[in-house]
């Protein structure tokens, strides 16, 4: 070993190599190590994401061309035109309202659930719990979508535990209701709600749950210990202190609802969703501008679902 | 105390599967009573509170409030208000709404509510923050809106649990005196709990010192600090020089074990006679500790060289030069025979603290 080695023995430590050298540089300038973390993620979401984004957007403003079947590259607004004809309208409002069906109704049913775990559960009943509603997430969408498909169908468990329990009519009375019944549980809309309520299900509990768990217990105390009875605590202070997490859930089960193709396809009938719209566009009918015209739509529509929501005051206790 | 007390508990427990939380505790708080529940966390302080709240339901016994058994109706029927050790605002609404809270309850009118609420900003001195909301003040400004919140619903008892725990020395002492002006002017029972003897010795009217699920003794102030009753009590409420059965028995005769308060020994000449109503013992002093407004002396004692007396002696004429200079003498120790306390042993169950 050199004579310069023996006197500074810091050059020969293993750990003074590049790393530690990139660690130095790092140290004295925060700002390149905000740049080196933040930079993958910029660039995918700014180039992959928001990029394809702004090209589905400039597609939607030009048109297809009905006798030569190309799509001519011209600023049109006739896509869009096309948008307000009768039979897209009639998508919009089937979609929109299902979406809107299978939100409240999801609310409805995650609230008493996520509230159970968040406050009486005990921590072995909360693992479960927590593990009942994401397991399903780990199984395949369309694994559990046959599976219903199976459960609602004619010769399915559904039917046959109506005919067991004398309910026939009322099955028989559901599927003749206009507009949603059909010729079975599995080729309805009353199916497709069903389905979307089961598979967007967990990811209303999860918000809600999260909300209500930052509560705290002495909150709901004081109200009671100021007289509420706890019906009034309950509208006065849990539902305001979790309508966050409610909106957070109800923003997934809405918009995933508003762009799901595959549900609709396999329980509905041969009235489109917005989901199906597109995908028969660009595909088969190769109507790319249409497509992505359509596309823009729950995109609006998700826009406006927030503005409302934030004039509830949803985003307030963030 | 007379009529009748306006919390009686009678033989209340509250287990938590095999924990006793609260163990067969009886008691009564007069009418207008400022009652401190004093102890060490985990003592079963808070739980008793909260059974008088109503969070928390007795295992076995009854709860009375002005004679009325409550033990079995919930927190929102009872006429109790309670000041939350986090003091537990509802973050989304602001000073007033939150103050006015029991008063919406209980439909009280617009004008008579807003006349209320202003009253009480008044009361805990907090005038022009009705518009905030409880993220925007200080620690102090949350208690006084905790404390405002509940006693707007005038309520017959007011329970405080550790509500100046989390301010700092300064203003916790500001608000001791507040609170108990405060007490005076509404004329409310109030129940305080506390794990700080200073600041129950300071406010109550009587205090009830609990340990391990039981109240060890109650009585006012100097009941408690003169006059421990059990070795608890003499160890937790202030300090005490505790003497054990054999340790006692050369000095005052019998066979019980004593609590002595350093600052009752005065320190004579080794060969000073005793008063006929003192007691005395002989020693040579360790160690001595100059802390400024008193002196702190450790004597060993001749008669049992394991045992030390913590002696204070007010520095009245000495200097720090002099005090050290009793270090290693042999000095005479005497007290009233009335300040050495005999203490009970049937209750001491966790021994010398």
């Amino acid at each position: 070993m050199s004579a310069v080695g023996t006197l500074t023995p810091e050059t020969a430590r293993p750990s003074d190599g590049l790393l530690r050298r990139i660690g130095t540089v790092f140290y004295r300038r925060p700002v390149l190590a905000l740049i080196a973390l933040l930079l993958p993620t910029l660039l995918w979401i700014g180039v992959i994401y928001l990029g394809s984004l702004s090209a589905l957007l400039v597609q939607s403003f030009f048109y297809l061309d009905g006798f030569s079947g190309r799509v001519i590259r011209e600023f049109t607004l006739r896509t869009y035109g096309e948008l307000l004809l009768q039979q897209n309208i009639d998508i919009f409002v089937r979609t929109i309202g299902m979406a809107a069906a299978v939100t409240f109704v999801s609310g409805l049913l995650a609230f008493p659930l996520a509230y159970y775990m968040a406050r009486f559960a005990s921590e072995r009943m909360r693992a479960l719990l927590y593990l009942g509603v994401m397991v399903p997430l780990w199984s395949s969408y369309l694994v559990r979508i046959y599976a219903w498909k199976l459960i609602l169908a004619q010769e399915g468990i559904v039917v046959w535990l109506a005919n067991l329990l004398g309910l026939q009519g009322a099955l028989d009375w559901l599927l003749a209701l206009p507009g949603i019944g059909g010729p079975s549980l599995s080729f309805s809309y009353i199916g497709v709600f069903v389905v979307f309520v089961y598979i967007w299900m967990p990811y209303m509990i999860l918000p809600i749950h999260a909300a209500l768990e930052r509560v705290p217990r002495s909150v709901i105390e004081a109200s009671a210990d100021l007289g509420g009875r706890p019906g009034y605590t309950f509208r006065r202070v849990i539902l305001p202190l979790a309508f966050p997490g409610v909106v957070a859930g109800s923003i997934f089960t809405f918009s995933l609802t508003l762009g799901d193709y595959i549900i609709p396809g396999v329980f509905g009938n041969s009235s489109y969703f917005i989901g199906q719209a597109v995908f028969v566009q660009q595909g088969t009918a190769g109507n790319i501008p249409l497509a992505a015209a359509l596309t823009v739509v729950p995109v609006v529509v998700m826009g406006v679902y927030l503005l409302f929501a934030r004039r509830l005051g949803a985003f307030d206790a963030i | 105390m007379n009529g009748v007390p306006a919390v009686r508990l009678a033989q209340v427990s509250r287990h938590f599967g095999a924990v006793k939380a609260v163990d067969a505790v009886s008691l009564d708080v007069a009418d207008g009573e400022f009652f401190s529940m004093l102890g060490p966390s985990g003592s079963g302080k808070t739980t008793c509170l909260r059974l008088i709240a109503g969070f928390e339901r007795p295992t076995t016994g009854q709860i009375l409030l002005h004679g009325r058994d409550v033990s079995a109706t919930p927190p929102y029927d009872r006429d109790v208000n309670t000041v939350f050790q986090d003091y537990a605002l509802f973050p989304h609404m602001t000073v007033g709404e939150n103050i006015a809270y029991g008063l919406m309850i209980r439909k009280v009118p617009k004008r008579e509510r807003e006349q209320r609420v202003g009253e009480m900003l008044t009361l805990v001195r907090l005038p022009d923050i009705e518009g905030r909301k409880p993220a925007q003040l200080s620690g102090g400004q949350r208690q006084r809106v905790a404390l405002a919140r509940a006693l707007i619903n005038r309520p017959s008892l007011l329970l405080l649990d550790e509500p100046l725990g989390a301010l700092d020395l300064k203003l916790r002492q500001q608000m001791q005196v507040e609170l108990k002006t405060i007490q005076k002017q509404v004329g409310i029972t109030f129940i305080f709990v506390t794990h700080d003897q200073e600041e129950a010795l300071t406010m109550s009217d009587r205090i009830a010192v609990f340990n391990l699920g039981r109240i060890e003794q109650v009585g006012t102030p100097a009941d408690v600090y003169e006059r421990p009753t059990t070795a608890f009590v003499a160890g937790f409420v202030g300090t005490s020089n505790m003497l054990a059965p054999s340790a006692a028995r050369p000095i005052a005769g019998h066979d019980a074990p004593l609590s002595i308060r350093p600052e009752k020994i005065r320190i004579v000449d080794a060969d000073a006679p005793i008063p006929p109503d003192c007691q005395g013992a002989v020693g040579v002093v360790r160690d001595v500790m100059y802390l400024g407004m008193y002196t702190r002396y450790l004597v060993t004692l001749d008669t049992d060289r394991t045992v030390d007396l913590a002696v204070v002696q007010q520095n009245l004429d000495t200097s720090s030069a002099d005090v050290q200079r009793v270090k290693g003498q042999r000095v005479g120790l005497i007290w009233r025979r009335d300040d050495a306390r005999i203490l009970r042993t049937d209750l001491d169950r966790s021994g010398v603290p």
